[in-house]
């Protein structure tokens, strides 16, 4: 049998397409560099932060790459799993508990709340299939009402709230800032100790490093398997038996029910929750963060996690600093960061689509060519 | 077949049921609850002329943004969660006409003219975008909204603006959040022909003014040009094998689109009394788009009656809520009602199968 | 192999299988038997009833879902009825379909082995249930290669599909069935279409290997050569009957086309209209078009004014991407002239400038705004195109839309074509198939061209409506004197209508015989160079 070969591209070739495959990542390692230096931190400082922010971030991140690989595109409702989480933070402090304990606590408590908010979202999306972003999108937006609505309003009357310095002065309802300052940093500091002078957090890297493996082997069972076929076509799949919706619906459960976890990490973290806002920025920067790692909408691995928070969040450190040393301007490099977010999940979606795109472009060419060849 | 047996004898049910079918749900379930807090304002002692006042009021605001969906939705580009870009347009020229010293209702139509290169500028470029992504509008619609936003953010600052009502007083260069309009387009169109019947007032001229671009609209629609944009959105091949430069028709929707964007900003402006920079105009969008799908439009389907009926419905519900809740219950949960009933809507609109075939 | 098995029960039985849609007869009486180890050749015209026959024995929803069917359908002397895919597969029914159905971005091995592979079992399976359990790669691989083997045409199992030749895609499908181990039948629809000779040879070899482990195969291609190597006997099918079960022995390729093509029923009269060899209106020289599933290779043809010219030919050939390439609507390439002046390929506008029309095969797709009204559809291309139906306001300024045109023109169709509506506002998705083909017509019409592309107008019509559309295209021909261009599966249909007809195949022109000629000359031209 003759099998046509794939004309093997020149070495020159491959490095520009090993440029374009990476622009992301390379235009971002552009910016760090010109902005480190600018900004003027030490670059002790610079590591303990990015040494900090990594164990933050790390985990909510690691949340978005199993939807991705069932196909369903970047989960704009991880803020769905954030809201379980703090939704159980709330109740934790209210009942007192603190520290490690506290913690896992609420991670138990988030667990059946993301399931359920997981179980909507998942259904929902079945429903609006070939449009999976921009509902899940949307449903964040939704869901952030209920959630309002639950902890502004029934939390008091009707979910009981006993302690004070979380309760509204009114007598219902949430602080804008339900203070973790009891859990501040716990894990991080269960087990800690400095390399020349960067803290490094073991516990929260092992959880991370555990939930990586984790990943590793979930690729590799039954439903990894199941859900690579769904996302890739979800009509074979069906055709071979697997249950298309029912996979699609588990992928976004473990999601979110991985993204509340993330967020009690992340917020133990921060030591302070803010009770409206702390998951609306979440799922944005942690979407722009894989995205900065290389990852795009169809493809996304755990190298693409680590790069991605490495980079994203250095410029996340220097660009205010940069800014205003080369502006004069404090306001500048925060709306920078901002601006580039947007503008790196942007770019990642238009070169997803048009790569959709000119997949579906025919063979006209070697028809052309086929004929060509027999004048 | 056995079919027509059953349909031989409709009952009333089973028209009910049709009827809410084909209206939906969720609209029903607005409009009802709309209906219910008009009828519960007396007895709450709501002050009822001044709460239509306000929804009128606010429905002149908001009326043209939201019309600025209706060219995308025809074109088959979905609904236009990139509105935030024409509203910079129009930012850029509502800040302009002041920085050039032009005062007065007058600076309303100079603003709209400085707007208008920059909105087809960016329609230009946003559309050029859509039709290389055709399929995925809506998401990338949203980024390119937010990413041109957080642009501006930075350009607020960095535009060498002087005018003195404008920029910061300390340090003499940088926007402010908020301008105030008066002594230039403040009420520009709203004072105009005004009228007072006791409590009750009507801003006749923002009415007129959105009464004479929804013509425009609705008259465009009924040119060759506006069935081909029509054509495009109903089904794209079919537009294609009839000779149509699909291409071309949807970048002129949204041009369209994203100059209505910067006319209704100017609008609601000179309503509100403010221009709101930076953030502002991060979410603006989504209010826009659940109103016209209140209305009874859907991914591809829209009409000035949409536009009309959907920002009625959603101004009013945001003007009576907190009001009628207050007397009620002493809880103001409008914030949140507006939210989960906006994108609700959304996501009703999202999840019903209109999928246009490519 | 087929006389050693004769006297037992055979593996797979058809009793008078008969379906219909909605009234339609697509099948009737089909009587088959076929035992293990046999290799059953099935031909026929496309719409012949090939594909609904074994829809019906592979148990598809469609079938059921469109009121289900009639006779039985016996496995070792068992009555069967499947409910899905699933029961056909579980009873030992595999099915290798044209589409391809499979994973791009995985190994050929895991397609093989899709949703059954092998796995290893662990403690987190125990809690969490059975989609936990790792998968045994290694095993994996020895089923698959135990499958490849079985097939006897080697491919790669750890190539990713995506960057396979497609013959190899092929073959994955068919190793695929013989990875399971309960597989009696295997049913392979038009497997060799998309392979070269090389590829073909081999997997007529497989077949043969598989025949020889017991496994019955029922192999349907319109190459007719290969059905004469390979098979033990060969059932055609005409017009949903079963016309012939015969040893593949005693007959040969002549004599099936025959059958194939012959209709018994006379009746159908080909038109006898003087050829009228005159002024060429349009020339096609060395077009290519790349139409999915339609491909157009190096064609010439020339078409005379005032003709009707068919275009016949199985499906797949490339009949249909010849229409669609000239009008624009996929990309093409080479020289269309017509009236001694080139046309702009790959450009609708162009076309339709120089008064060409054309009717889609694709009447939901590119024929109709479904969720419009008819007025809508009838007038909108001679709207945009030709600037009817219009008021000028403003010195040409504004172009407005003249409602009360459109409602006259759509009437006067509405009429003339009898097109069954409540009212020309009604939506074009609301009316029936022949219904909305007359609407087809009459936008063509409404355009007043010089020279008609007509793609299967008679597709998934009723018998009275067909009728009525070829009698509007012969009177459109006539009495307008509109050069017509009639592509069209059913041969008798073409013999009815048109003055000449050429047979594509193969991509390309396979030769053009007046429509008086015998169906078994056209036959013999559509099955000449299939590929």
């Amino acid at each position: 049998m003759s099998v046509k070969t794939v004309p093997a591209k020149g070495a020159g070739k491959s490095i520009g397409s090993f440029l374009a495959g990476n622009s992301v990542p390379i235009m971002f390692i552009l910016i760090c560099a010109v902005c480190i230096p600018v900004s003027g931190f030490s670059f002790t400082y610079l590591l303990n932060e990015i040494m900090s922010r990594l164990g933050r971030n790390a985990f909510l991140i690691l949340s978005l790459l199993i939807p991705i690989m069932a196909g369903m595109g970047l989960n704009f409702g991880m803020t769905l799993g954030a809201m379980a989480g703090e939704i159980a933070l709330i109740f934790v402090s209210d009942w007192q508990i603190w520290g490690i304990p506290g913690m896992v606590l609420a991670m138990i408590i988030s667990v059946p709340f993301s399931v359920l908010l997981g179980l909507f979202c998942g259904k929902i999306l079945n429903m609006a299939k070939g449009r999976e972003m921009i509902t899940s999108y949307i449903i964040s937006f939704f869901i952030n009402g209920v959630y309002q609505l639950i902890v502004l309003y029934m939390m008091g009357p009707i979910i009981p709230i006993s302690h004070s310095s979380i309760k509204l002065p009114r007598g219902y309802g949430i602080r804008n800032t339900v203070s973790l300052l009891n859990m501040r940093q716990s894990l991080d500091n269960a087990v800690s100790f400095r390399i020349a002078g960067v803290k490094i957090p073991v516990i929260t890297l092992l959880i991370i490093v555990c939930m990586c493996l984790l990943i590793i082997w979930f690729r590799r069972t039954k439903l990894g398997q199941d859900m690579r076929a769904v996302g890739q076509d979800m009509q074979v799949a069906k055709d071979a038996g697997i249950d298309v919706e029912r996979t699609r619906i588990i992928s976004i459960v473990i999601s979110t029910v991985l993204a509340g976890l993330g967020m009690i990490i992340y917020l133990q973290n921060m030591g302070n929750l803010s009770t409206y806002s702390s998951h609306s920025q979440v799922g944005m920067f942690c979407i722009a963060a894989l995205l900065v790692g290389g990852a795009s909408v169809d493809k996304a691995s755990i190298g693409n996690v680590f790069l991605g928070v490495i980079l994203f969040h250095t410029m996340f450190i220097v660009a205010p600093n940069a800014g205003t040393k080369i502006t004069g301007d404090s306001m500048i490099g925060e709306y920078f960061r901002v601006f580039v977010s947007y503008g790196v999940i942007t770019v990642a979606l238009v070169m997803y689509e048009t790569k959709k795109r000119r997949a579906k472009a025919g063979n006209g060419r070697q028809l052309q060519l086929e004929q060509e060849a027999i004048k | 077949m056995s079919e027509t047996v059953n349909q031989t004898n409709p009952s009333f049910g089973k028209l009910i049921r049709k009827a809410v079918q084909s209206f939906g749900l969720p609209r029903l379930i607005i409009a009802g609850f709309l209906l219910l807090l008009f009828i519960l304002a007396p007895f709450v002692n709501a002050d009822l002329p001044m709460q239509i006042t306000n929804t009128i009021n606010r429905f002149s605001w908001n009326a043209v943004l939201v019309l600025a969906m209706v060219p995308m939705v025809h074109s088959g580009c979905g609904l236009n969660f990139g509105l935030p870009l024409g509203i910079v347009a129009g930012l850029l020229g509502g800040t302009l006409s002041i920085e050039l010293g032009f005062r007065g209702p007058a600076s309303f139509f100079i603003s709209i003219l400085i707007a208008t290169p920059f909105a087809l500028l960016f329609g230009g470029g946003y559309g050029w975008l859509l039709n290389r992504i055709k399929g995925g509008e809506m998401m990338i619609a949203t980024y390119v909204g937010f990413s041109s936003v957080s642009f501006m953010c930075m350009m607020w600052l960095l535009l060498p603006y002087h005018s003195p009502n404008m920029v910061w007083g300390l340090s003499g260069k940088g926007l402010r959040t908020t301008i105030s309009l008066e002594g230039y387009y403040d009420k520009a169109l709203a004072n105009f022909l005004q009228i007072n019947i006791g409590k009750l007032s009507i801003p006749v001229g923002t009415l007129l003014f959105f009464a004479v671009l929804a013509f425009g609209m609705w008259a465009f629609l009924h040119t060759k040009t506006g069935t081909a944009m029509t054509a495009v959105g109903s089904n794209p091949t079919f537009a294609r094998a009839a000779g149509i430069n699909v291409d071309r028709i949807r970048l002129l929707s949204v041009i369209m689109s994203t100059w209505l964007g910067a006319v209704g900003i100017l609008v609601y402006e000179q309503g509100f009394g403010f221009i709101q920079l930076y953030n502002a105009p991060f979410y603006m969008a989504l209010p826009a788009v659940s109103a016209i799908l209140i209305g009874g439009a859907s991914v591809n389907k829209a009409s000035i009656m949409n536009v009309i009926i959907g920002t009625f419905l959603f101004q009013g519900i945001v003007t009576m809520t907190p009001t009628v809740m207050n007397n009620m219950i002493h809880m103001d949960m409008s914030e949140v009602i507006r939210m989960i009933a906006s994108n609700g809507m959304i996501l009703y609109a999202l999840t019903r199968k209109t999928e246009v075939r490519r | 192999m087929t006389t050693a098995n004769q006297t037992a029960v055979p593996l797979l039985e058809m009793r008078n299988v008969k379906k219909d849609f909605f009234g339609n007869q697509v099948l009737t009486d089909i009587n088959l038997k076929l035992n293990a180890g046999e290799v059953l050749g099935l031909v026929g015209e496309n719409g012949a009833g090939k594909t609904t026959l074994m829809k019906i024995l592979f148990g598809m929803d469609e079938i059921r879902e469109t009121g289900g069917y009639g006779g039985e359908i016996l496995l070792n002397g068992e009555k069967v009825s499947f409910s899905s895919p699933f029961d056909a597969l579980a009873k030992g029914i595999g099915m290798v379909h044209q589409e391809f159905s499979l994973i791009p971005g995985f190994t050929a091995t895991e397609n093989i082995l899709l949703n059954r592979e092998p796995k290893r079992h662990s403690v987190v399976a125990e809690v969490f249930g059975e989609r936990f359990n790792k998968l045994d790669r290694g095993a994996m691989k020895q089923q698959a290669e135990a499958a490849i083997d079985k097939m006897g045409v080697y491919i790669d199992g750890e190539m990713t599909i995506s960057q396979m030749p497609v013959g190899h895609k092929q073959f994955t499908e068919i190793a695929r069935e013989l990875s399971k181990d309960q597989l009696k039948l295997l049913i392979l629809d038009e497997p060799t279409a998309v392979l070269t000779e090389h590829e073909a040879i081999a997997l007529l070899d497989s077949i043969r290997g598989m025949a020889s482990r017991g496994i019955a195969v029922i192999f349907i291609t319109h190459r007719l050569q290969e059905i004469l190597s390979v098979c033990d006997r060969v059932a055609v099918m005409r017009d949903g009957c079963l016309v012939q079960d015969v040893n593949a022995k005693e007959t040969s390729v002549q004599e099936i086309t025959r059958w194939m093509v012959g209709r018994t029923v006379a009746g159908t009269e080909a038109s006898h209209r003087e050829i009228r060899e005159g002024k060429v209106i349009m020339s096609i020289r060395r077009l290519w078009v790349d139409m999915p599933g339609e491909t157009v290779r190096d064609v010439n043809l020339d078409v005379f004014e005032g003709e009707i010219l068919g275009i016949g030919g199985l499906a797949g050939q490339g009949k249909l991407g010849i229409p669609n390439g000239v009008m624009g609507l996929y990309e093409a390439g080479g020289k269309v002239l017509f009236q001694g002046k080139e046309i702009a390929l790959n450009a609708p506008r162009r076309c339709l400038d120089a008064s060409l029309a054309f009717v889609s095969e694709d009447r939901r797709g590119v024929g109709l705004l479904l969720d419009e009204s008819l007025e809508w559809n009838i007038a909108f291309p001679a709207m945009q195109i030709q600037n009817k139906f219009l008021k000028n306001y403003l010195g040409g300024l504004v172009k407005w839309r003249d409602e009360k045109a459109i409602r006259e023109v759509t009437e006067k169709y509405i009429d003339e074509l009898a097109i069954r509506c409540t009212s020309s506002r009604q939506n074009a998705k609301e009316l029936s198939g022949g219904n909305q083909q007359k609407v087809c017509l009459a936008k063509a019409f409404a355009l007043e061209p010089q020279f008609l592309f007509v793609s299967e107008p008679t597709r998934g019509i009723d018998v009275g409506a067909k009728a009525l559309v070829l009698n509007a295209l012969k009177k459109f021909n006539q009495e307008s004197g509109v050069t017509i261009v009639m592509i069209s599966s059913e041969l008798e249909e073409l013999r009815q209508v048109c003055d000449r007809i050429a047979i594509v195949s193969g991509g390309k022109i396979a030769g053009i015989l007046p429509a008086t000629d015998s169906s078994e000359d056209f036959g013999m031209l559509m099955v000449s160079q299939v590929k």
